[in-house]
């Protein structure tokens, strides 16, 4: 029998909010166990919840983002359980009344994900385990998050991922989450089953938590998926069950040896009231939402004549496609936005990636880029150069034109000098001249190769080209 | 009584004392020395207290001797008040009368208990309760029954009945309570004293420990309607730490109130017929029909008025008031703060469950079990589900009299004060005398409890005030109208 796997993905991002969902204390990263807690989060007998309205923007500006249904009123619950990382023995988060229904993440052109619902909550804290005793930490309690929840609709591991990226790009553009995964700011669950080819129904599913990476994600489905196959396969039936995902071995492994069900016994929250979002505020938020990643390539496409593939990969996050959009402009015009592109994806991100730069402080302003550009417009220096001095811009932050100066890497145009040196070495390698003169074109190359680094590679190569070929055919016979 | 203290102050009111205090004719020191002498001999009987400290009053008030000096404004200055023990306190334990918070000892002050602070208030000590506010009688207290003064053989009434004896006995002219179902109300009424349970949000809940929250309301405990309005003046005021505080609670009442002009012409006051049916004490009935002719007499006029969903307030309150309850006392797990077992154990599911087995009493677990029931799958839209469609009924048929009459009334209690032990193995029948009660917080309005005169055996009886949300102001009006026409001949002591 053909198996066809569904996916369903749940991802919990943290809204970039300085202070946490329902309380003042901060949000900040890496603290010392339990220095961002105060009474609230700490659930203290007598304190009371108060809503973030930041929190609630960022999650609306998500909605718009999606095309989701925002709702007028909805309820904060209360989810009932006890676990020692949760403080109030229940967790505030949206129940049967969310604030956004609906809505559709873009993936590319061809592709898209149609969600169920995205509902604000907040985080627990977390569970440290030493080998005498257990420990909690609170600073993570009461963090914004929202969940985004899928419709089962997702078709393949690779698919899956796709889409983990998209959103993550998506919420790092829309300026509400830093997407960061090692951080824990987007932690993602799937839910995967599998059913007969044609088949309507689902099959019995099972979640499958802890994917820390986009590449584990992958890993994790196309591990449960074989899984699952060969279980039914062997005449044997899926059970419901929660899985953890075992990087190391790559496999998927039950999370609990008997699986309870839980009650959670969700009910409106009193201490709340219902969250009022009402169409002024849809609009206010709506108009502090940016041009969004696909609108974006769509634009850069049309704007610039980028192919597709420079479009998407420059728009995936906002201050990338910011910094391009200000190189092309500080260029002028003297340089085609191709060529600032190719610069931008080959050459800036990489070194930024690899320098973890902030774009809105980057090494290399783009003004910086522009001028290095603009030098090899005109035919100071050639593309290779350029390497070389973009190099020497990283490490001495100085402007191309003054390491031009200062290195003497001024690309020579002057058809006299050029057509020295070739003639020098021209009269070095007769041999060569004769396997040329024979039919041997790839002779061609070896040529520039002696003349390029005569010059220390400074000569125009377009110039060495023309003149090369045409002293060659003066010394046919 | 025999006290040595220079100063005399027995029955003086709030205001009487504040003003005595500003103006310097009386020395906090031997104010402080009245009631502190008082609470050691009179309060152990009562079993009023749970915590009373004279250190830490002797630093309170030489705090407030400076700031009386500098004479900041002081509405309150040295008013010795008492706090219920579900309220927090910084320099205080708040243990809501459970072994689980035994030693509990929050880090900040309720937002009441700030704004007493800062109008000069004394807080005086901290009284007994029925565990987390869970009772009509205080006996469901770990810290042992209340004594009621008017008679140590029967109950205060609950929950806030150490508040309640404890100003009936002049343990302080004021006191804070909670009141949830009634737990204002009723004991106010079974010692003879003005208990105000504010409209719902009108007083911050921030450093209440909740029981439920959508019923939980603070108010106040006073001698005279005065000084019930001086209270509910400074603690009433919108707090952003509340999501539920409202705007627009009408603080500046004792002014309005110093200028109120005799008579209630004009007035119409609703008996709501469905709280005088079977059941009702006749000393009771004949007690608040008197009080009836007397609004009459001043000008009121009197209409039957039905509020006929009110039937099925205690099954909706039982069921609304569990449910939150089960939830807001899942944070004492034994983890953070509070009781946690000393057994052995050897998985964490154990911690959970000795530790609340051992911290939480009878009734605490009662409610728990039953609140949880109504919320659980399966069981959610016949119980919970049911229970708010009600609550919003009952809520529409106030509104309904409301457009017919200004004020209800009503018995608070259908008897006077009972005995101890004469109820507590009979949850049912001590859950039906909060019918009177249940209704007002279900619908979330403001009423009172005005006493209004003693059935043959001294015990005191009160009537029950009902108004629109937010009307503090006509509440307390109509109260000091009935107050200053019958009060002194209602006047008595408890026989201490």
């Amino acid at each position: 029998m053909q198996f066809e796997p569904v996916i369903g993905l749940e991802v919990h991002c943290q809204l970039a909010t300085e202070s946490k969902l329902f309380c003042g204390c901060s949000t900040t990263f890496g603290a010392a166990a339990n220095h961002h807690v105060c009474e609230v989060c700490l659930g203290m007998p007598g304190t009371l919840p108060v809503l973030n309205k930041k929190a609630v923007n960022f999650a609306i500006k998500l909605a718009l983002a999606v095309g989701g249904k925002v709702r007028e009123q909805s309820v904060f619950a209360r989810k009932q359980y006890f676990y020692p990382d949760l403080p109030k023995g229940y967790q505030i988060t949206q129940f049967d009344r969310p604030y956004c229904e609906g809505g559709t993440v873009q993936v590319n052109a061809n592709y898209s994900v149609d969600l169920i619902r995205i509902h604000i909550e907040e985080d627990a804290g977390k569970n440290i385990h030493e080998r005498e005793a257990s420990h909690v930490d609170y600073n993570r309690a009461g963090i914004p998050l929202v969940e985004i929840v899928t419709k089962p609709v997702i078709k393949s591991a690779a698919d899956a991922a796709a889409y983990l990226r998209s959103l993550r790009s998506l919420v790092r553009h829309i300026g509400i989450s830093d997407g960061n995964l090692e951080e824990g700011s987007f932690r993602c669950d799937a839910n995967v089953s599998i059913r007969p080819v044609g088949s309507m129904n689902l099959g019995t599913r099972c979640e499958i938590k802890n994917l820390n990476s986009f590449r584990n994600v992958e890993r994790a489905i196309t591990y449960e998926i074989e899984r699952q196959k060969e279980l039914i396969s062997s005449g044997s039936k899926v059970i419901q069950q929660t899985l953890l995902f075992d990087a190391e071995s790559g496999r998927t492994l039950p999370m609990r040896s008997k699986e309870e069900s839980h009650d959670y016994r969700y009910f409106p929250d009193p201490d709340l009231p219902l969250l009022h979002i009402d169409t002024e505020r849809l609009a206010a938020v709506e108009r502090e939402l940016p041009e969004l990643p696909l609108a974006m390539s769509a634009r850069f496409i049309e704007n610039y004549g980028l192919p597709e593939h420079d479009a998407d990969m420059l728009t995936q996050d906002r201050d990338v496609a910011s910094y391009f959009e200000k190189s092309v402009s500080a260029t002028d015009g003297k340089v085609p936005a191709k060529i600032v592109a190719n610069w931008v994806i080959g050459e800036i991100v990489p070194l930024a990636t690899e320098q973890k730069w902030n774009f809105l402080k980057p090494v290399i302003s783009c003004n910086g880029l522009a001028a290095l550009l603009k030098l090899i417009g005109i035919g100071t220096i050639s593309n290779k150069i350029a390497k070389s001095v973009f190099e020497e811009m990283v490490k001495t932050g100085e402007d191309p034109q003054s390491i031009v100066n200062r290195l003497g890497l001024i690309q020579v145009s002057d058809e006299d000098a050029i057509i020295k040196v070739v003639d020098q070495i021209l009269d070095d390698n007769p041999d060569q001249i004769a396997q040329f003169l024979a039919g041997k074109e790839k002779v061609l190359g070896f040529f520039v190769g002696q003349i390029m680094r005569a010059s220390k590679g400074k000569m125009n190569p377009g110039l060495v080209n023309t003149i090369l070929i045409k002293r060659l055919e003066s010394r046919r016979g | 009584m025999t006290t040595t203290a220079a100063f005399h102050p027995y029955q003086l009111s709030a205001s009487e004392i504040s003003k005595l205090v500003r103006s310097g004719e009386v020395k906090l020191s031997d104010l402080a020395e009245f009631y502190l002498d008082r609470t050691r001999s009179i309060a152990p009987r009562l079993n009023s207290h749970i915590y009373f400290d004279a250190n830490s009053v002797e630093s309170q008030i030489s705090v407030l001797g400076e700031r009386v000096k500098a004479g900041e404004d002081l509405p309150m200055a040295g008013v010795p008040v008492l706090v219920k023990d579900n309220i927090c306190t910084r320099d205080m334990p708040t243990t809501c009368a459970s072994r689980m918070l035994k030693n509990f000892r929050p880090t900040y002050d309720a937002f009441v208990v700030e704004r007493l602070r800062k109008a000069g208030a004394i807080i005086f000590g901290k009284t007994n309760l029925d565990e987390f506010a869970m009772g009509s009688s205080n006996e469901n207290s770990s810290f042992g029954p209340v004594y009621n003064p008017w008679d140590l053989t029967r109950v205060p009434g609950g929950s806030s009945g150490g508040s309640a004896a404890a100003v009936a006995a002049d343990l302080a002219p004021v006191a804070l309570g909670s009141d949830t179902g009634g737990s204002i109300r009723q004991p106010a009424a079974f010692c003879g004293v003005y208990g105000l349970k504010p409209t719902y949000g009108a007083v911050s809940r921030y450093g209440l420990i909740s029981y439920a929250s959508s019923l939980d309301q603070i108010g106040t405990f006073a001698r005279s309607v005065i000084d019930t309005a001086m209270v509910y003046d400074v603690i009433a005021s919108h707090d952003p730490r509340d999501s539920t505080s409202r705007r627009g609670s009408s603080p500046e009442l004792i002014n309005s109130l110093a200028h109120l002009k005799s008579g209630l012409k004009g007035l119409r006051i609703g008996i709501v017929t469905e709280l005088f049916g079977s059941g009702l004490d006749e000393s009771v009935n004949s007690s608040i029909r008197d009080a009836v002719r007397v609004f009459q007499s001043m000008g009121a006029e009197i209409h039957d008025v039905s509020v006929p969903s009110l039937r099925h307030s205690v099954s909706s309150y039982y069921l609304i008031a569990t449910a939150e309850a089960s939830a807001n006392l899942a944070r004492y797990d034994g983890i953070r703060f509070g009781h946690r077992t000393t057994e052995q154990v050897n998985q964490l599911k154990e911690v959970y469950k000795y530790s609340r087995q051992e911290g939480f009493g009878r009734e605490v677990k009662q409610r728990i079990m039953l609140g949880t029931f109504a919320l659980s799958s399966g069981y959610y839209d016949a119980y919970y589900g049911k229970a708010t469609q009600m609550r919003r009924q009952i809520a529409r048929d106030f509104n309904l009299a409301f457009e017919r009459v200004d004020v209800l009334l009503s018995p608070v209690a259908p008897t006077t004060a009972f005995k101890i032990g004469e109820k507590i193995d009979d949850p049912l029948t001590m859950y039906l005398g909060d019918i009177c009660t249940l209704g007002v917080n279900l619908a979330g309005l403001p009423a009172m409890s005005v006493p209004c005169g003693y059935d043959h055996q001294n015990l005191p009886i009160g009537m029950q005030l009902i108004g629109r949300p937010l009307s503090e102001k006509e509440l307390l009006t109509t109260a000091l109208a009935y107050e200053n026409e019958v009060g002194s001949s209602l006047k008595r002591q408890p026989a201490l």
